[in-house]
């Protein structure tokens, strides 16, 4: 085993839930390496919801909670509020996130309350045996979607821009390197950081989201189908845009601007 | 709202507003909610308290946001509460299940509203008894209170969250919408008390809070002391289960908490809870002739001449009649040997409750072995019970009887 890895993951509790082949690996490594790389493992806690990747917390020796499906983002914001010198990471799946959670999500973007969400995107609901998910291409045929998917699918990143997230990364998991890189930064961040994870179901997804069902073929088509963007660059179509969407500095964080009211007022903390 | 008071006091206040200073006074230091009448003026005066006090607040966007927050706050090794009314009660539920599963000590209000739905915003219920005790999915044991005074919704706030830690439970305040905004002289007590519970023996799930280098997993799947899940363990799974509902059930004696008035020689007993053992007690003051200072019984003899004739009134002797009151504070986990005790030597029990009649179920079940009649005196509408209609149903009883 990796030192890394050895040193973060509850060996009792191995092996995972994940099948094989799924993305949640790659970033449930790359998260740690952000944690090791920063320094702040006791200083962190993980919060998930329900789904696939809302496991990859549970196998980490740090402050854990694994809640309610959808209410990852609501747990975490009590957490941080209540510990506003503490960092907040919570992972989501799209289905956890944009359908039953979206109410949260938008609100805690629209804060830009500091914390972290890596919301890891496959695009059906894994867990539950491969239903249609709010991030399910159109026509995709699912076991909820027989005839093909009618609806257009969410994108979960930019609606976290357009609704107030200071800093948003779209990423792959055919981007490890790039992905920790992200996770560091939006843990850095002081506001609202949303990280998608464009990662891969071989089992559930694969045949009929994918049209694929080998792993690594999913993760080349994850680099053929996207491009890297940089602020300035055009956008080409029909191709997912990925890097960093947003950062923000200047937006003031949600505790700073209550804090900065009751100053006003003042209430000094 | 001054935030801590120095010494004790008394004041006039409205129930809810006893319910935030119970809560400042039992140290809550974080409060998440969302506004819904009757229960408003909680989150309006926890607003400012919680941020005046050192503590903090946040308007969730909506009653779900609400319990998951605080329910975050509590690992963030805050006390924290909330407080919502019917509608905002059920959107709880699912964290009420959370917070029993993972033994998290949280306070939650249900200041109660005439249902089902939308319902009543604005008038008084008692309908929401059952929905406190069984609300969520799945098994549990769960503590809830019920104050009948503003005093109550003071004192009874502070024992929440006493009994919270002590138990590592959600514990609920079952008040209703006269509690809630009635006025009342409250004694305030100063300062803030300083709950502090180790860790108990009886609790099977994680206990440290976060950041304390612990490495404590929150789990809501059924789990073991380290937070790992146990849920496809059939055998592990149902001591679980076991577990977190007798560590509620053992201690009965310590959480239990009845009340009775003139019961000493009383055959008849009125069983009531919350608001409606109010007009309760007066109807046990008129059947015992025990003057008020509102001159209540002088008019009801006057009424009952106008009703009766004066005949029938003057052979009507209310000093044979022999009810007391017992009032039921802790609903939930039914006091059963309590209730047993208290209504030993009596042939009949008559509850009055402001819904179809849930709770008289439970006491049927309880008393009905030791051959009680219980008479359920039940009523919708949102109007609180008149102490004259449970008298008359007291005497209707007993002529029944007779």
């Amino acid at each position: 085993m990796n030192d890394l890895y050895a040193k973060y993951i509850k060996k009792e509790a191995l092996p995972t839930l994940f099948c094989p082949g799924c993305g949640n690996g790659i970033v449930q490594y790359a998260a740690i390496e952000a944690f090791e790389k920063l320094g702040i493992r006791n200083d962190t806690a993980c919060v998930s919801g329900i789904g696939c990747s809302s496991w990859i917390p549970c196998y980490f020796k740090m402050d854990v909670m694994h809640t309610t499906h959808g209410r990852a983002i609501a747990f975490a914001e009590g957490l941080k509020i209540a510990q506003p010198d503490k960092n907040i990471v919570v992972f989501s799946g799209d289905g956890d996130c944009l359908a039953i959670g979206g109410n949260h999500l938008l609100h805690a973007c629209a804060r830009n309350i500091d914390i972290t969400v890596i919301m890891i995107n496959n695009m059906i609901y894994g867990m539950t045996g491969g239903q249609k998910s709010p991030a399910t291409p159109t026509g995709a045929k699912t076991h909820t979607s027989p005839y093909g998917a009618a609806d257009v699918p969410m994108k979960g990143s930019e609606l976290a821009m357009t609704i107030g997230a200071s800093y948003v990364a779209r990423w792959t998991t055919a981007h490890p390197v790039q992905l920790e890189k992200a996770i560091e930064e939006g843990i850095k961040h002081k506001g609202f950081s949303f990280i998608e994870v464009l990662s891969q179901c071989p089992v559930q997804a694969g045949k009929n989201v994918f049209k694929e069902k080998d792993p690594v073929k999913i993760m080349e088509m994850f680099k053929e189908q996207t491009y890297v963007w940089h602020e300035g660059d055009p956008e080409q179509p029909g191709k997912t845009k990925i890097g960093l969407l947003k950062k923000d500095d200047d937006a003031i964080e949600y505790i700073d601007r209550v804090n900065n009211v009751l100053r006003e007022n003042g209430i000094e903390r | 709202m001054e935030s801590l008071q120095k010494k004790e006091k008394t004041a006039v206040l409205q129930g809810n507003e006893a319910c935030s200073q119970g809560a400042l006074y039992a140290g809550c230091r974080f409060f998440a909610g969302y506004p819904i009448t009757p229960s408003t003026e909680i989150i309006e005066m926890m607003s400012g308290a919680m941020q005046a006090a050192g503590g903090h607040f946040i308007q969730m966007e909506d009653e779900i946001g609400s319990a998951c927050a605080i329910i975050g706050a509590r690992w963030g090794g805050v006390k924290s509460m909330t407080a919502t009314s019917g509608p905002g009660y059920t959107l709880m539920q699912e964290s009420i299940g959370y917070a029993a599963v993972t033994e998290t000590p949280i306070v939650i209000v249900d200041v109660q509203r005439g249902g089902p739905s939308t319902g009543q915003p604005t008038l008084s219920s008692q309908q929401d008894i059952y929905q406190a005790r069984y609300g969520s999915h799945g098994d549990y044991e769960i503590i809830v209170l019920a104050p009948s005074s503003v005093q109550e919704m003071y004192d009874f706030t502070i024992k929440a969250f006493e009994l919270a830690e002590r138990f590592r439970t959600p514990v609920i305040l079952l008040s209703d919408e006269e509690i809630g905004h009635m006025r009342e002289k409250v004694v305030l007590q100063p300062g803030t008390e300083n709950i502090h519970e180790g860790k108990k023996k009886y609790v099977v799930s994680p206990q440290a809070d976060f950041f304390q280098g612990a490495w404590t997993t929150v789990e809501g799947q059924l789990h073991d002391d380290e937070g790992k899940r146990i849920g496809h363990l059939p055998q592990k799974s149902g001591d679980f289960i076991e577990n977190i509902c007798s560590k509620i059930t053992d201690h009965i004696d310590e959480i239990s908490s009845v009340r009775t008035y003139q019961m000493e020689d009383a055959d008849i007993a009125v069983l009531a809870y919350g608001s409606v053992a109010r007009p309760a007690m007066n109807a046990i003051n008129l059947a015992r002739g025990i003057k008020d200072d509102r001159g209540a019984t002088p008019f009801r003899f006057l009424k009952e001449i106008k009703k009766r004739g004066v005949g029938e009134a003057l052979r009507t002797d209310y000093s044979k009649l022999k009810v007391g009151l017992i009032k039921v504070n802790s609903v939930w986990p039914f006091p059963d040997e309590q209730i047993r005790e208290a209504a030993k030597n009596c042939s009949l029990v008559i509850v009055p409750e402001m819904n179809i009649g849930k709770y008289s179920r439970e006491v049927e079940r309880c008393l009905g072995g030791q051959g009680t009649k219980v008479v359920s005196m039940s009523k919708c509408g949102g109007d609180l019970h008149t102490p004259n209609e449970i008298l008359d149903r007291i005497l209707e009883e007993v002529k029944v009887d007779e």
